[in-house]
Protein backbone atom coordinates (compact mmCIF):
# COMPACT_ATOMS: atom_id res chain seq x y z
CA UNK A 1 0.00 0.00 0.00
CA UNK A 2 2.04 2.73 0.93
CA UNK A 3 5.76 1.12 -0.34
CA UNK A 4 4.44 3.00 -3.84
CA UNK A 5 5.94 5.85 -1.85
CA UNK A 6 9.26 5.08 -1.51
CA UNK A 7 11.57 7.21 -2.88
CA UNK A 8 15.80 6.24 -3.63
CA UNK A 9 16.24 7.94 0.14
CA UNK A 10 13.84 6.78 2.27
CA UNK A 11 12.68 2.90 3.50
CA UNK A 12 10.07 1.09 4.97
CA UNK A 13 10.01 0.25 8.35
CA UNK A 14 6.96 -2.18 10.00
CA UNK A 15 6.61 -2.11 13.18
CA UNK A 16 3.98 -4.75 15.23
CA UNK A 17 1.72 -6.21 15.18
CA UNK A 18 3.51 -7.19 17.96
CA UNK A 19 5.71 -4.06 19.53
CA UNK A 20 8.01 -3.41 22.22
CA UNK A 21 6.12 0.34 23.01
CA UNK A 22 2.72 -0.92 22.98
CA UNK A 23 1.99 -3.47 25.26
CA UNK A 24 -1.16 -4.87 23.09
CA UNK A 25 -0.76 -5.68 19.29
CA UNK A 26 -1.23 -3.10 16.76
CA UNK A 27 0.39 -2.45 13.18
CA UNK A 28 2.59 0.89 12.36
CA UNK A 29 3.93 1.02 8.85
CA UNK A 30 6.66 3.65 9.34
CA UNK A 31 8.03 5.64 5.77
CA UNK A 32 12.15 6.54 7.19
CA UNK A 33 14.33 8.58 5.68
CA UNK A 34 17.98 7.84 7.49
CA UNK A 35 17.04 8.09 11.75
CA UNK A 36 14.09 10.22 10.95
CA UNK A 37 10.22 9.31 10.41
CA UNK A 38 8.50 10.73 7.12
CA UNK A 39 5.00 9.14 7.33
CA UNK A 40 2.95 7.21 9.57
CA UNK A 41 0.26 4.50 8.65
CA UNK A 42 -1.64 2.33 11.52
CA UNK A 43 -3.42 -0.56 11.13
CA UNK A 44 -6.01 -2.17 13.67
CA UNK A 45 -7.96 -5.01 14.62
CA UNK A 46 -5.53 -7.63 15.93
CA UNK A 47 -7.41 -7.84 18.88
CA UNK A 48 -10.84 -7.44 17.99
CA UNK A 49 -13.02 -10.18 20.04
CA UNK A 50 -16.72 -9.37 18.73
CA UNK A 51 -17.66 -8.65 22.44
CA UNK A 52 -20.70 -6.29 21.02
CA UNK A 53 -21.38 -9.21 19.42
CA UNK A 54 -21.14 -11.63 22.57
CA UNK A 55 -23.90 -9.21 24.37
CA UNK A 56 -26.23 -10.07 21.68
CA UNK A 57 -27.27 -13.75 23.68
CA UNK A 58 -26.69 -11.88 27.41
CA UNK A 59 -28.76 -9.78 29.48
CA UNK A 60 -27.77 -6.49 30.79
CA UNK A 61 -26.51 -7.58 34.14
CA UNK A 62 -24.41 -10.13 32.29
CA UNK A 63 -22.75 -7.73 30.01
CA UNK A 64 -21.82 -5.67 32.91
CA UNK A 65 -19.10 -8.30 33.42
CA UNK A 66 -18.61 -8.86 29.88
CA UNK A 67 -17.91 -5.11 29.82
CA UNK A 68 -15.39 -5.49 32.48
CA UNK A 69 -12.91 -7.57 30.35
CA UNK A 70 -13.50 -5.19 27.57
CA UNK A 71 -9.79 -4.07 29.04
CA UNK A 72 -7.96 -4.89 32.14
CA UNK A 73 -7.14 -1.53 33.28
CA UNK A 74 -10.17 -0.28 32.56
CA UNK A 75 -12.43 -2.96 34.28
CA UNK A 76 -14.37 0.18 36.13
CA UNK A 77 -14.76 2.48 33.12
CA UNK A 78 -16.54 0.20 30.53
CA UNK A 79 -19.30 -1.27 32.71
CA UNK A 80 -19.84 2.11 34.12
CA UNK A 81 -20.60 3.32 30.82
CA UNK A 82 -22.92 0.79 29.98
CA UNK A 83 -24.38 1.32 33.36
CA UNK A 84 -25.39 5.12 32.39
CA UNK A 85 -26.83 4.46 28.97
CA UNK A 86 -29.06 1.83 30.44
CA UNK A 87 -29.99 4.06 33.29
CA UNK A 88 -30.67 6.47 30.70
CA UNK A 89 -32.87 4.43 28.37
CA UNK A 90 -35.03 3.10 31.69
CA UNK A 91 -34.49 6.24 33.76
CA UNK A 92 -33.62 4.68 37.17
CA UNK A 93 -32.64 6.49 39.45
CA UNK A 94 -29.30 6.37 41.83
CA UNK A 95 -29.00 6.78 44.99
CA UNK A 96 -26.99 10.12 46.22
CA UNK A 97 -24.54 7.78 48.76
CA UNK A 98 -23.77 5.23 45.25
CA UNK A 99 -23.17 8.44 43.38
CA UNK A 100 -19.99 8.94 45.56
CA UNK A 101 -18.87 5.41 46.16
CA UNK A 102 -18.84 5.43 42.37
CA UNK A 103 -16.56 8.74 41.89
CA UNK A 104 -14.16 6.97 44.70
CA UNK A 105 -14.10 3.94 42.56
CA UNK A 106 -13.47 5.54 39.35
CA UNK A 107 -10.59 7.66 40.67
CA UNK A 108 -8.64 5.11 42.47
CA UNK A 109 -8.53 3.48 38.88
CA UNK A 110 -7.32 6.30 37.49
CA UNK A 111 -4.85 6.20 40.36
CA UNK A 112 -3.58 2.73 39.26
CA UNK A 113 -3.71 3.36 35.78
CA UNK A 114 -1.43 6.79 35.27
CA UNK A 115 0.95 5.42 37.69
CA UNK A 116 1.02 1.80 35.76
CA UNK A 117 1.60 4.45 32.55
CA UNK A 118 4.28 6.14 34.67
CA UNK A 119 6.17 3.37 35.43
CA UNK A 120 5.85 1.81 31.80
CA UNK A 121 7.04 5.19 30.08
CA UNK A 122 10.25 5.24 32.06
CA UNK A 123 10.70 1.87 31.12
CA UNK A 124 10.65 2.98 27.84
CA UNK A 125 13.30 6.00 28.41
CA UNK A 126 15.50 3.02 30.01
CA UNK A 127 14.96 3.96 33.25
CA UNK A 128 13.97 0.65 35.25
CA UNK A 129 14.86 2.19 38.58
CA UNK A 130 11.96 4.76 37.98
CA UNK A 131 9.29 1.60 37.46
CA UNK A 132 10.15 -0.23 40.23
CA UNK A 133 9.61 2.99 42.59
CA UNK A 134 6.47 3.78 40.44
CA UNK A 135 5.08 0.77 41.15
CA UNK A 136 5.73 0.16 44.22
CA UNK A 137 3.52 3.34 44.84
CA UNK A 138 1.26 1.92 42.72
CA UNK A 139 1.03 -1.27 44.57
CA UNK A 140 -0.36 0.51 47.81
CA UNK A 141 -3.15 1.72 45.31
CA UNK A 142 -3.89 -1.74 44.19
CA UNK A 143 -4.03 -2.60 47.85
CA UNK A 144 -6.37 -0.82 48.43
CA UNK A 145 -8.65 -1.38 45.27
CA UNK A 146 -8.52 -4.83 46.43
CA UNK A 147 -9.42 -3.69 50.38
CA UNK A 148 -12.67 -1.84 49.05
CA UNK A 149 -14.13 -3.89 46.22
CA UNK A 150 -12.07 -7.79 46.74
CA UNK A 151 -10.30 -8.18 43.40
CA UNK A 152 -7.15 -5.94 42.42
CA UNK A 153 -8.39 -5.72 38.64
CA UNK A 154 -12.05 -7.54 37.32
CA UNK A 155 -13.74 -5.78 40.37
CA UNK A 156 -17.38 -6.03 39.63
CA UNK A 157 -18.47 -3.15 41.61
CA UNK A 158 -20.60 -1.42 39.54
CA UNK A 159 -24.24 -2.40 38.95
CA UNK A 160 -27.69 -0.85 37.66
CA UNK A 161 -29.52 1.77 40.40
CA UNK A 162 -25.95 1.61 42.53
CA UNK A 163 -22.77 -0.03 43.29
CA UNK A 164 -22.21 -3.42 44.87
CA UNK A 165 -19.91 -2.56 47.66
CA UNK A 166 -20.36 0.12 50.79
CA UNK A 167 -17.33 2.17 52.32
CA UNK A 168 -18.40 1.48 55.78
CA UNK A 169 -16.90 3.83 58.71
CA UNK A 170 -14.72 1.20 60.18
CA UNK A 171 -13.33 1.15 56.79
CA UNK A 172 -12.05 4.75 56.56
CA UNK A 173 -8.98 4.54 58.87
CA UNK A 174 -7.40 2.13 56.47
CA UNK A 175 -8.60 3.85 53.21
CA UNK A 176 -7.18 7.61 54.36
CA UNK A 177 -4.01 5.62 55.54
CA UNK A 178 -3.14 4.36 51.69
CA UNK A 179 -4.92 7.63 50.67
CA UNK A 180 -1.69 9.75 53.05
CA UNK A 181 0.82 6.89 51.89
CA UNK A 182 0.15 8.25 48.11
CA UNK A 183 0.28 11.65 48.99
CA UNK A 184 3.21 11.29 50.87
CA UNK A 185 4.88 9.69 47.76
CA UNK A 186 3.56 11.70 45.01
CA UNK A 187 6.53 14.27 45.83
CA UNK A 188 9.07 11.92 45.23
CA UNK A 189 7.37 10.60 41.83
CA UNK A 190 6.42 14.76 41.35
CA UNK A 191 10.54 15.35 41.04
CA UNK A 192 11.68 12.33 39.60
CA UNK A 193 9.24 12.74 36.07
CA UNK A 194 9.43 16.48 36.36
CA UNK A 195 12.86 17.71 37.46
CA UNK A 196 14.83 15.04 36.20
CA UNK A 197 17.16 16.65 33.32
CA UNK A 198 17.31 12.90 31.47
CA UNK A 199 13.83 12.79 31.37
CA UNK A 200 13.16 16.37 30.15
CA UNK A 201 15.68 15.96 27.51
CA UNK A 202 13.61 12.90 26.14
CA UNK A 203 10.68 14.19 26.94
CA UNK A 204 10.87 17.78 25.66
CA UNK A 205 9.92 19.22 21.96
CA UNK A 206 9.09 15.49 20.98
CA UNK A 207 5.96 14.01 19.88
CA UNK A 208 4.31 17.47 19.61
CA UNK A 209 0.50 17.60 19.17
CA UNK A 210 -0.75 21.22 18.15
CA UNK A 211 -4.17 22.00 19.47
CA UNK A 212 -5.55 22.81 16.21
CA UNK A 213 -4.50 19.19 15.59
CA UNK A 214 -5.90 17.71 18.78
CA UNK A 215 -9.38 19.68 17.88
CA UNK A 216 -9.42 18.61 14.30
CA UNK A 217 -8.64 15.00 15.39
CA UNK A 218 -10.96 14.41 18.22
CA UNK A 219 -8.33 13.63 20.56
CA UNK A 220 -9.66 12.75 24.14
CA UNK A 221 -8.45 12.81 27.55
CA UNK A 222 -4.47 13.34 28.67
CA UNK A 223 -3.48 13.48 25.34
CA UNK A 224 -5.97 16.24 24.35
CA UNK A 225 -5.35 18.47 27.45
CA UNK A 226 -1.58 17.94 27.30
CA UNK A 227 -2.33 19.87 23.77
CA UNK A 228 -4.67 22.56 25.58
CA UNK A 229 -7.87 21.37 24.83
CA UNK A 230 -9.98 21.74 27.84
CA UNK A 231 -12.19 18.51 27.55
CA UNK A 232 -12.44 16.09 30.57
CA UNK A 233 -16.39 14.77 31.04
CA UNK A 234 -16.32 14.88 34.93
CA UNK A 235 -15.71 18.41 34.63
CA UNK A 236 -18.14 19.11 31.23
CA UNK A 237 -21.25 17.78 32.56
CA UNK A 238 -22.80 16.67 36.06
CA UNK A 239 -22.95 13.17 36.34
CA UNK A 240 -22.22 10.59 39.30
CA UNK A 241 -21.17 13.14 42.20
CA UNK A 242 -18.74 15.27 40.30
CA UNK A 243 -21.04 17.99 40.18
CA UNK A 244 -20.72 18.17 43.84
CA UNK A 245 -17.08 18.18 43.90
CA UNK A 246 -14.06 21.16 43.47
CA UNK A 247 -12.26 19.57 40.11
CA UNK A 248 -11.07 21.45 37.44
CA UNK A 249 -9.26 20.65 34.11
CA UNK A 250 -5.82 20.03 34.16
CA UNK A 251 -3.52 21.57 31.61
CA UNK A 252 0.22 21.85 31.48
CA UNK A 253 0.19 25.49 31.91
CA UNK A 254 -1.31 25.52 35.57
CA UNK A 255 1.99 24.19 36.39
CA UNK A 256 4.64 25.55 33.81
CA UNK A 257 2.32 28.41 32.08
CA UNK A 258 3.09 27.18 28.96
CA UNK A 259 1.39 24.39 26.84
CA UNK A 260 3.81 22.56 24.45
CA UNK A 261 1.81 19.54 23.63
CA UNK A 262 4.62 17.42 23.98
CA UNK A 263 5.51 14.10 25.56
CA UNK A 264 6.46 15.84 28.93
CA UNK A 265 3.39 17.71 29.29
CA UNK A 266 1.29 14.26 28.97
CA UNK A 267 3.71 12.75 31.73
CA UNK A 268 2.58 16.10 33.37
CA UNK A 269 -0.82 16.29 32.84
CA UNK A 270 -1.23 12.46 33.79
CA UNK A 271 1.12 13.03 37.34
CA UNK A 272 -1.18 16.07 38.27
CA UNK A 273 -4.18 14.02 37.69
CA UNK A 274 -2.76 11.40 40.38
CA UNK A 275 -3.00 14.10 42.50
CA UNK A 276 -6.17 15.71 41.55
CA UNK A 277 -8.13 12.20 41.74
CA UNK A 278 -6.47 11.50 45.75
CA UNK A 279 -7.97 14.80 46.40
CA UNK A 280 -11.35 13.68 44.80
CA UNK A 281 -11.75 10.55 46.51
CA UNK A 282 -11.06 12.53 49.86
CA UNK A 283 -13.60 15.25 49.07
CA UNK A 284 -15.76 12.22 48.41
CA UNK A 285 -15.01 10.49 51.97
CA UNK A 286 -15.92 13.71 53.54
CA UNK A 287 -19.09 14.96 52.48
CA UNK A 288 -20.66 11.24 51.08
CA UNK A 289 -24.47 11.24 52.28
CA UNK A 290 -25.44 8.36 54.22
CA UNK A 291 -28.30 6.19 52.74
CA UNK A 292 -28.63 3.02 50.34
CA UNK A 293 -26.11 2.06 48.06
CA UNK A 294 -28.80 0.18 44.92
CA UNK A 295 -32.16 1.35 44.16
CA UNK A 296 -33.18 -2.07 43.30
CA UNK A 297 -31.23 -4.62 44.88
CA UNK A 298 -33.69 -7.30 43.57
CA UNK A 299 -31.95 -8.53 40.49
CA UNK A 300 -34.60 -10.45 38.41
CA UNK A 301 -36.96 -7.67 39.64
CA UNK A 302 -34.57 -5.29 37.79
CA UNK A 303 -34.02 -7.71 34.70
CA UNK A 304 -37.62 -7.78 34.69
CA UNK A 305 -37.93 -4.02 34.47
CA UNK A 306 -35.14 -3.56 31.90
CA UNK A 307 -37.00 -6.15 29.72
CA UNK A 308 -40.02 -3.89 29.31
CA UNK A 309 -37.87 -1.07 28.23
CA UNK A 310 -37.24 0.23 24.54
CA UNK A 311 -35.16 3.09 23.47
CA UNK A 312 -31.58 4.36 22.62
CA UNK A 313 -28.72 5.86 25.23
CA UNK A 314 -25.77 6.81 26.11
CA UNK A 315 -23.29 6.36 28.92
CA UNK A 316 -20.10 8.87 28.91
CA UNK A 317 -17.64 8.61 31.83
CA UNK A 318 -13.80 10.32 32.05
CA UNK A 319 -11.69 6.76 31.64
CA UNK A 320 -8.26 7.43 32.52
CA UNK A 321 -7.34 7.79 29.20
CA UNK A 322 -10.29 9.99 28.17
CA UNK A 323 -13.59 9.78 27.44
CA UNK A 324 -15.11 6.36 26.87
CA UNK A 325 -18.94 6.40 25.29
CA UNK A 326 -21.21 3.64 25.35
CA UNK A 327 -24.95 3.66 22.53
CA UNK A 328 -27.03 1.24 23.80
CA UNK A 329 -30.27 0.41 22.41
CA UNK A 330 -33.02 -1.65 23.77
CA UNK A 331 -36.04 -3.51 22.12
CA UNK A 332 -37.70 -4.62 25.06
CA UNK A 333 -36.56 -8.22 24.59
CA UNK A 334 -34.01 -9.68 26.92
CA UNK A 335 -30.86 -8.72 25.57
CA UNK A 336 -29.99 -5.21 23.53
CA UNK A 337 -30.56 -4.86 19.81
CA UNK A 338 -27.31 -2.85 19.68
CA UNK A 339 -24.56 -2.24 22.41
CA UNK A 340 -21.40 0.49 20.49
CA UNK A 341 -18.13 0.83 22.59
CA UNK A 342 -15.73 3.56 22.06
CA UNK A 343 -12.69 3.34 24.29
CA UNK A 344 -10.38 6.24 24.25
CA UNK A 345 -7.54 5.05 21.82
CA UNK A 346 -9.99 4.96 19.39
CA UNK A 347 -9.72 8.87 18.88
CA UNK A 348 -6.50 8.80 20.12
CA UNK A 349 -5.23 6.76 17.19
CA UNK A 350 -5.42 9.78 14.39
CA UNK A 351 -2.99 12.15 16.66
CA UNK A 352 -0.16 9.53 16.82
CA UNK A 353 0.71 10.80 13.13
CA UNK A 354 1.26 14.25 13.70
CA UNK A 355 3.25 13.17 16.80
CA UNK A 356 5.95 10.70 15.43
CA UNK A 357 6.27 12.54 11.94
CA UNK A 358 9.63 13.94 11.71
CA UNK A 359 10.80 11.92 14.61
CA UNK A 360 13.57 9.64 15.14
CA UNK A 361 13.21 5.56 14.91
CA UNK A 362 14.38 5.81 18.89
CA UNK A 363 11.26 8.08 19.82
CA UNK A 364 8.89 5.75 18.72
CA UNK A 365 8.63 3.93 21.72
CA UNK A 366 8.14 6.60 24.23
CA UNK A 367 6.14 8.70 21.65
CA UNK A 368 3.62 6.20 20.97
CA UNK A 369 3.51 5.03 24.41
CA UNK A 370 2.65 8.53 25.72
CA UNK A 371 -0.84 8.71 24.40
CA UNK A 372 -1.24 5.17 27.01
CA UNK A 373 -2.71 3.47 24.37
CA UNK A 374 -5.09 0.52 25.46
CA UNK A 375 -4.77 -2.01 22.58
CA UNK A 376 -2.67 -5.03 23.72
CA UNK A 377 0.90 -5.77 21.97
CA UNK A 378 4.18 -7.49 20.79
CA UNK A 379 8.06 -7.98 20.72
CA UNK A 380 9.51 -7.49 17.08
CA UNK A 381 10.24 -4.90 14.44
CA UNK A 382 11.22 -6.46 11.17
CA UNK A 383 13.36 -3.92 8.73
CA UNK A 384 12.95 -4.90 5.20
CA UNK A 385 15.39 -3.17 3.00
CA UNK A 386 15.02 -4.53 -0.56
CA UNK A 387 15.34 -8.40 -0.56
CA UNK A 388 17.29 -8.14 2.37
CA UNK A 389 15.24 -8.97 5.47
CA UNK A 390 16.72 -8.80 9.47
CA UNK A 391 14.47 -8.37 12.53
CA UNK A 392 14.77 -5.65 15.27
CA UNK A 393 13.85 -7.76 18.32
CA UNK A 394 11.85 -5.97 21.14
CA UNK A 395 15.62 -5.95 22.77
CA UNK A 396 17.59 -4.01 20.15
CA UNK A 397 14.70 -1.57 19.47
CA UNK A 398 15.03 -0.85 23.42
CA UNK A 399 18.48 -0.83 23.91
CA UNK A 400 18.26 1.99 20.97
CA UNK A 401 16.42 4.04 23.34
CA UNK A 402 18.28 3.51 26.32
CA UNK A 403 21.13 4.03 23.72
CA UNK A 404 19.69 7.44 22.80
CA UNK A 405 18.84 8.49 26.53
CA UNK A 406 23.06 7.41 27.40
CA UNK A 407 23.98 9.22 24.82
CA UNK A 408 22.32 12.54 26.56
CA UNK A 409 23.38 12.12 29.80
CA UNK A 410 27.20 12.26 27.84
CA UNK B 1 -13.48 28.29 24.49
CA UNK B 2 -17.08 28.55 23.71
CA UNK B 3 -19.91 30.38 23.92
CA UNK B 4 -22.75 29.51 26.69
CA UNK B 5 -25.78 27.88 24.33
CA UNK B 6 -29.04 26.48 25.20
CA UNK B 7 -30.46 23.11 24.47
CA UNK B 8 -33.36 25.23 23.05
CA UNK B 9 -31.40 27.29 21.13
CA UNK B 10 -29.58 25.04 19.44
CA UNK B 11 -32.30 22.71 18.52
CA UNK B 12 -33.82 26.49 16.89
CA UNK B 13 -31.04 27.36 15.20
CA UNK B 14 -31.44 23.99 12.86
CA UNK B 15 -35.02 24.19 12.98
CA UNK B 16 -35.07 27.63 11.24
CA UNK B 17 -32.32 26.65 8.80
CA UNK B 18 -33.59 23.25 7.81
CA UNK B 19 -37.32 23.19 9.18
CA UNK B 20 -39.41 20.07 8.07
CA UNK B 21 -36.49 17.84 7.69
CA UNK B 22 -35.95 17.60 11.24
CA UNK B 23 -37.95 14.82 11.61
CA UNK B 24 -37.67 14.43 15.70
CA UNK B 25 -36.17 16.18 18.23
CA UNK B 26 -35.99 15.06 21.77
CA UNK B 27 -34.25 16.78 24.98
CA UNK B 28 -32.90 14.86 27.64
CA UNK B 29 -32.09 16.35 30.27
CA UNK B 30 -30.79 14.61 34.24
CA UNK B 31 -29.67 15.66 37.04
CA UNK B 32 -27.05 13.85 39.42
CA UNK B 33 -25.63 14.24 42.84
CA UNK B 34 -26.44 16.63 45.91
CA UNK B 35 -26.51 20.15 43.91
CA UNK B 36 -28.40 18.10 41.12
CA UNK B 37 -26.50 19.76 38.38
CA UNK B 38 -28.21 19.12 34.94
CA UNK B 39 -26.67 17.05 31.95
CA UNK B 40 -28.10 17.89 28.98
CA UNK B 41 -28.37 14.85 25.92
CA UNK B 42 -30.06 16.08 22.55
CA UNK B 43 -31.54 13.48 20.04
CA UNK B 44 -32.14 15.06 16.90
CA UNK B 45 -33.36 13.11 13.33
CA UNK B 46 -33.06 14.22 10.09
CA UNK B 47 -33.58 13.63 6.27
CA UNK B 48 -30.49 12.13 5.17
CA UNK B 49 -30.61 14.87 2.26
CA UNK B 50 -29.57 17.95 4.51
CA UNK B 51 -27.18 15.81 6.03
CA UNK B 52 -23.91 17.81 4.70
CA UNK B 53 -25.57 20.69 4.87
CA UNK B 54 -26.13 20.20 8.96
CA UNK B 55 -23.07 19.40 9.33
CA UNK B 56 -21.66 23.01 7.72
CA UNK B 57 -23.70 24.18 9.57
CA UNK B 58 -22.89 23.02 12.84
CA UNK B 59 -19.36 23.61 12.16
CA UNK B 60 -20.03 27.28 12.21
CA UNK B 61 -22.51 27.48 15.04
CA UNK B 62 -19.34 25.85 16.77
CA UNK B 63 -16.67 23.13 16.21
CA UNK B 64 -18.12 19.94 17.65
CA UNK B 65 -16.27 17.18 19.04
CA UNK B 66 -17.17 13.52 17.42
CA UNK B 67 -17.07 11.06 19.41
CA UNK B 68 -17.76 8.07 17.22
CA UNK B 69 -20.72 7.18 14.88
CA UNK B 70 -22.74 4.13 15.92
CA UNK B 71 -25.02 2.18 13.91
CA UNK B 72 -28.06 -0.24 13.86
CA UNK B 73 -29.71 -2.07 11.12
CA UNK B 74 -33.38 -1.55 11.32
CA UNK B 75 -34.41 -4.27 8.92
CA UNK B 76 -35.24 -1.95 5.40
CA UNK B 77 -32.98 0.50 7.02
CA UNK B 78 -29.47 1.10 8.56
CA UNK B 79 -29.84 3.82 10.94
CA UNK B 80 -26.29 5.96 11.51
CA UNK B 81 -26.36 7.78 15.19
CA UNK B 82 -23.33 10.41 14.75
CA UNK B 83 -22.72 11.49 19.13
CA UNK B 84 -21.28 14.63 19.18
CA UNK B 85 -20.22 17.06 22.25
CA UNK B 86 -20.54 20.72 21.92
CA UNK B 87 -20.04 23.74 24.39
CA UNK B 88 -16.77 21.85 26.27
CA UNK B 89 -14.36 23.26 27.54
CA UNK B 90 -16.38 25.45 30.44
CA UNK B 91 -18.01 23.74 34.00
CA UNK B 92 -21.56 21.74 33.14
CA UNK B 93 -21.27 23.26 29.83
CA UNK B 94 -21.65 20.70 27.71
CA UNK B 95 -24.16 19.29 25.54
CA UNK B 96 -24.31 16.31 23.83
CA UNK B 97 -26.25 15.97 20.36
CA UNK B 98 -26.98 12.60 18.86
CA UNK B 99 -27.65 12.84 15.30
CA UNK B 100 -29.50 10.35 13.67
CA UNK B 101 -30.46 9.51 10.08
CA UNK B 102 -31.61 6.45 8.21
CA UNK B 103 -30.16 5.14 5.08
CA UNK B 104 -32.22 2.90 3.02
CA UNK B 105 -30.46 -0.90 2.08
CA UNK B 106 -31.38 -0.29 -1.55
CA UNK B 107 -28.65 3.35 -1.48
CA UNK B 108 -26.93 2.98 1.71
CA UNK B 109 -24.60 5.76 0.68
CA UNK B 110 -23.59 8.93 2.81
CA UNK B 111 -21.09 11.45 2.18
CA UNK B 112 -18.26 11.59 4.10
CA UNK B 113 -17.19 14.65 6.77
CA UNK B 114 -13.76 14.58 7.22
CA UNK B 115 -13.36 17.66 4.89
CA UNK B 116 -14.72 19.38 8.28
CA UNK B 117 -13.98 17.44 10.66
CA UNK B 118 -10.91 14.87 10.34
CA UNK B 119 -10.63 13.05 12.98
CA UNK B 120 -13.73 11.08 11.96
CA UNK B 121 -12.12 9.06 9.19
CA UNK B 122 -11.61 6.11 12.02
CA UNK B 123 -14.93 5.95 12.45
CA UNK B 124 -16.08 6.17 9.23
CA UNK B 125 -14.20 3.39 7.96
CA UNK B 126 -15.10 1.23 10.80
CA UNK B 127 -19.21 1.89 9.31
CA UNK B 128 -17.58 1.01 5.62
CA UNK B 129 -16.42 -2.54 6.84
CA UNK B 130 -19.18 -2.95 9.47
CA UNK B 131 -22.51 -1.80 8.50
CA UNK B 132 -21.71 -1.96 4.27
CA UNK B 133 -22.45 2.23 4.31
CA UNK B 134 -20.54 3.39 1.17
CA UNK B 135 -18.68 6.59 2.65
CA UNK B 136 -18.85 8.82 0.18
CA UNK B 137 -15.36 10.92 -0.80
CA UNK B 138 -13.97 8.98 1.95
CA UNK B 139 -10.43 10.28 2.01
CA UNK B 140 -8.59 6.55 2.80
CA UNK B 141 -11.48 3.77 2.12
CA UNK B 142 -8.91 0.59 3.44
CA UNK B 143 -10.29 -1.28 6.06
CA UNK B 144 -9.68 -1.08 9.83
CA UNK B 145 -10.37 -3.49 12.12
CA UNK B 146 -11.07 -6.25 9.60
CA UNK B 147 -8.55 -8.33 8.35
CA UNK B 148 -7.21 -8.38 4.64
CA UNK B 149 -8.50 -11.69 3.73
CA UNK B 150 -12.27 -11.42 5.80
CA UNK B 151 -14.52 -12.28 3.03
CA UNK B 152 -16.28 -9.27 0.98
CA UNK B 153 -19.62 -8.53 1.05
CA UNK B 154 -19.87 -9.79 4.79
CA UNK B 155 -20.63 -7.36 7.40
CA UNK B 156 -20.81 -7.69 11.14
CA UNK B 157 -23.32 -5.61 12.34
CA UNK B 158 -25.77 -6.63 9.98
CA UNK B 159 -28.86 -8.56 10.97
CA UNK B 160 -30.18 -9.52 7.36
CA UNK B 161 -28.65 -11.90 4.69
CA UNK B 162 -25.30 -10.10 4.70
CA UNK B 163 -24.61 -10.64 8.43
CA UNK B 164 -21.82 -12.97 9.59
CA UNK B 165 -23.97 -15.87 10.91
CA UNK B 166 -23.30 -18.80 7.84
CA UNK B 167 -19.55 -17.24 9.18
CA UNK B 168 -19.99 -18.66 12.97
CA UNK B 169 -22.27 -21.15 11.89
CA UNK B 170 -19.81 -22.95 9.10
CA UNK B 171 -16.84 -21.90 9.37
CA UNK B 172 -16.06 -24.67 7.19
CA UNK B 173 -17.40 -23.67 4.43
CA UNK B 174 -16.32 -19.93 4.44
CA UNK B 175 -14.25 -19.24 1.04
CA UNK B 176 -11.39 -16.18 1.51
Amino acid sequence: MKQKTTTKTTYHVPIGPIHPALKEPVYFEFEIDGERIVDVDVKLGHVHRGIEWASRKRNPIQILYLAERVCGICSYCHPTAFTLAVEDIAGIEVPERAEYLRVIQGELERICSHTLWAGVAAHEIGFDTVLFLTWEIRERAMDLTEYLTGNRVTKAIMTMGGIRRDITKDMIPTVTKHLNYLKDNFEKLRSVFLDDKTVKMRSQNVGILTKEDALKLCAVGPTARASGVKKDVRVDTSYFAYGDLDIDYITPDILTGEVNGDVYDRILVRLLEVKQSIDLIEQCLDKMPSGAIISEPNTPKLLAQLKKVTGDGIGRHEAPRGEVIHYVKLTGEESPYTWKIRAPTYNNILPWIPMLKGEQIADIPIVAASTDPCMSCTNRVAIIDDMNKYELTNEELHNLSIKKTRGLKK
Amino acid sequence: MSKKLSPEEIVKYFKDEFKTKIKSVDIRKKTAGLKKHESVNIWMKIDKSIFKNFIKYLCDLQYPHLSVVSGNDLGKTVELIYHFTLGYGTRFNEIVLNLSLELPKSKLEIETICDYIPGALVTEREKQEMLGVKIIGIPDDRRLFLPDDFPKGIYPWRRDETGPDKMYKNLHEVKK
